[in-house]
């Protein structure tokens, strides 16, 4: 057992990944000796070299397109792209080539690929440094989407998408790479498309993912001391969705909300409520709720960019007005 | 370099000339006449055959192919089966891709063809990971990235080339320049329409060479492949051909003239070759004829199985989705 941060779970999970198996190696703009712009692959790059620690250059299409040729040739490539803003860039690659290809070609392929990418606002990066593009991903078939919010999470979940035959894009958060946490020794490793609740409660259900689970769980202490008991469900895989331990919580409390740092329209949170709709509407004592980015570009300034995020004040607000809604239908 | 050729080699080069032009031909007649490609209008390399022809040869079977939208040619000569392709054309679960890819996305992974694609330019990344894990799995692999001069002008172009030179991989960037991307002239929507002038920037070697010769390719491609298997890294070759169809099978070709398109002819690799493996005697015109003869039965073959072939169940719709 030992205390990590969520950059060090990460880095350990590349590693371990690394020594275990030759075929897997990283590539990315300032991997290397740089050690990342995240200084996520810190040490890498002096333990296994340049060989497996491959500094690309600033071309993100061939960056995701290497990869896939690796991965289509027997390796196993880990993508860094540095920012989830850039894959903008090489959406093709992404969206018509990473995950259309095995379903295109009637199965005669396996690509073991994991794209990962940091997303998420909180720094004052601005518009292009802040988004939280995930939802973009979960609607293309073909790609799944993991986006862990603890260190323990990170790596088992990460060492996982490293051995899996399907593509990954794996979603860091910018602002959980200094969060810390316990994590066990040695090899383990955390299903991918399994939810997990980081806290229960019978009144209220909250499913949420990344930083938002940590708010989540700070609101769900503070609510706690008013007397609502709070559920907090840690999606951990957004593709493909762990709908049963969602369904099961909204069944036990009848209130859900929905929380994500991406933008609110057509977001993770709308499809949660639409299948909880179809599936368990008659256990909901009152109207879902959703909270989310407002729709506008991250902004720059603190305020303004705080303005457009959730938190915790927020989330508290949230699930209060979720319970007088259903006092005002009684 | 001197490339020794057999007479064996020229009629090889003639009988994988014939057997793309009548595989394209009959192609381009069942979309003419049946509904059996769901109206997908097939994009077809017919006046284009020498340059795979010609590549191709140089191969070895564990060698890779990334191809582009016209790659029925390309697939043919690096060893797809007719009979899998034509089904997937016709969209049947015994095609390449059990009817999931059809005319654009065919592959037949174990002879090194990583297929096609549908994204103009889209392969050339692809083709670049193929060469960064040749020289990562430490074998003399080599991998071609065909793609045509509209995918010269996408930004994965340069992405790709100045990548493979910087890293000096195993990739042979081989340009089918036939002039049109779509209705648009090259020369109207680049400075340097020569595609292989631009090797200079790359510090790598670029030839411009007849695509129309399947000799001339060949031996510019083995110069090529004999460098790559060497690690010194990649080439461009620049194919001068010419599409004799339209873009796709239902364009009008409106944006040429009948004129040209004949002076294009009068110089087809079919029609040229022919003549100069009957002037050198390596064959005489019955021999020609039953090679043929032969082309089109395979074809014809090819489209009966594919025709009695069985569709996909479509309760199997998400099947290969993941693995």
């Amino acid at each position: 057992m030992g205390i990590v941060t969520y950059r060090e779970a990460i880095n350990e999970a590349l590693r371990e990944e690394m020594e275990r198996d030759d075929k897997v190696f990283l590539l990315g703009e300032d991997v290397g000796a740089f050690g990342g712009a995240m200084a996520v692959t810190k040490g890498l790059y002096e333990k296994f070299g340049s060989k497996r620690i491959m500094d690309m250059p600033i071309s993100e299409s061939v960056i995701i397109g290497s990869a896939l040729g690796c991965a289509l040739t027997g390796l196993r490539p880990v993508a860094e792209i540095m920012f989830i803003d850039f894959t903008c860039v090489c959406m093709d690659q992404i969206v018509n080539q990473v995950a259309k290809i095995r379903y295109m070609l009637g199965g005669q392929v396996r690509v073991p690929l994991v794209i990962r990418t940091p997303g998420g606002a909180g720094k004052s990066y601005a518009a292009q440094h802040s988004q939280s593009l995930e939802s973009w991903f979960v609607h293309t078939p073909g790609i799944k989407v993991v986006m862990p919010s603890t260190p323990y999470d990170a790596k088992g979940l990460l060492k996982s998408c490293i051995r899996e035959d399907n593509p990954i894009m794996f979603i860091e958060h910018k602002l959980l790479y200094n969060t810390k946490g316990e994590i066990p020794d040695g090899d383990y490793t955390i299903p991918i498309g399994k939810a997990d609740i980081k806290r229960e409660g019978n009144g209220v259900t909250i499913a949420t993912y990344s930083r938002m689970v940590l708010f989540a769980l700070e609101a769900a202490n503070i609510l706690e001391k008013e007397g609502i008991s709070v559920e907090v469900i840690d999606l951990r895989t957004l593709s493909p969705l762990d709908m049963d331990v969602i369904l099961d919580s909204v069944k036990k409390t009848g209130h859900l909300l929905t929380v994500e740092e991406g933008n609110k329209i057509l977001g993770v949170g709308a499809e949660i409520v639409s299948r909880v709709l179809e599936k368990a509407f008659d256990y909901l004592d009152a109207p879902p709720r959703r909270l989310a980015s407002r729709d506008v570009p991250i902004p720059f300034n603190r305020d303004l960019e705080g303005a457009v995020l959730p938190d915790v004040q927020k989330i508290i607000f949230e699930v209060n007005e979720l319970l007088n809604k259903e006092k005002k239908c009684h | 370099m001197e490339v020794e050729l057999t007479d064996k080699d020229k009629k090889d080069f003639l009988k994988t000339m014939l057997r793309i032009r009548h595989f394209e031909e009959k192609v381009y007649q069942l979309y003419l006449t049946t509904d059996k490609l769901y109206g997908m209008s097939p994009h077809l390399s017919i006046g284009q055959e020498a340059v795979p022809t010609g590549v191709c040869k140089v191969l070895r079977k564990d060698d890779y192919i990334v191809s582009t939208h016209r790659g029925h040619g390309h697939c043919l000569t690096k060893g797809a089966d007719m009979k899998f392709m034509i089904a997937e054309i016709l969209g049947k679960e015994t095609g390449y891709c059990k009817g999931r890819g059809g005319t654009m996305h065919i592959a037949d992974v174990k002879n090194g063809i990583l297929g096609a694609n549908g994204i103009v330019g889209g392969g050339l990344p692809l083709a670049t990971g193929v060469g960064i894990s040749i020289k990562y799995r430490g074998t003399d692999q080599v991998c071609i990235s065909f793609f045509g001069d509209g995918a010269s002008n996408q930004g994965t172009f340069h992405e790709s080339v100045n990548l493979c030179a910087a890293f000096k991989l195993p990739v042979i960037f081989v340009c089918e320049n036939n002039i049109y991307a779509l209705s648009t002239s090259i020369s109207k929507v680049s400075a340097t329409p020569n595609i292989a002038d631009r090797a200079k920037g790359y510090d790598i070697p670029g030839v411009i060479v007849d695509g129309m010769d399947p000799i001339a390719i060949y031996e510019q491609a083995a110069k090529a492949v004999q460098r790559a298997r060497k690690g010194d890294g990649p080439s461009i070759i620049e194919a001068k051909t010419y599409r004799f169809l339209g873009h796709g099978a239902s364009d009008n070709r409106s944006y040429r003239t009948r004129e040209e398109e004949r002076e294009w002819k009068k110089k087809g690799p079919i029609v040229r070759f022919k003549k100069r493996l009957i002037e050198e005697g390596v064959m005489r015109e019955e021999e020609i004829e039953m090679m043929e003869q032969e082309a089109k039965r395979e074809v014809e073959e090819a489209v009966e199985y594919g025709l009695s072939s069985p569709e996909p169940d479509i309760n199997d719709v998400e099947k290969y989705l993941y693995v």
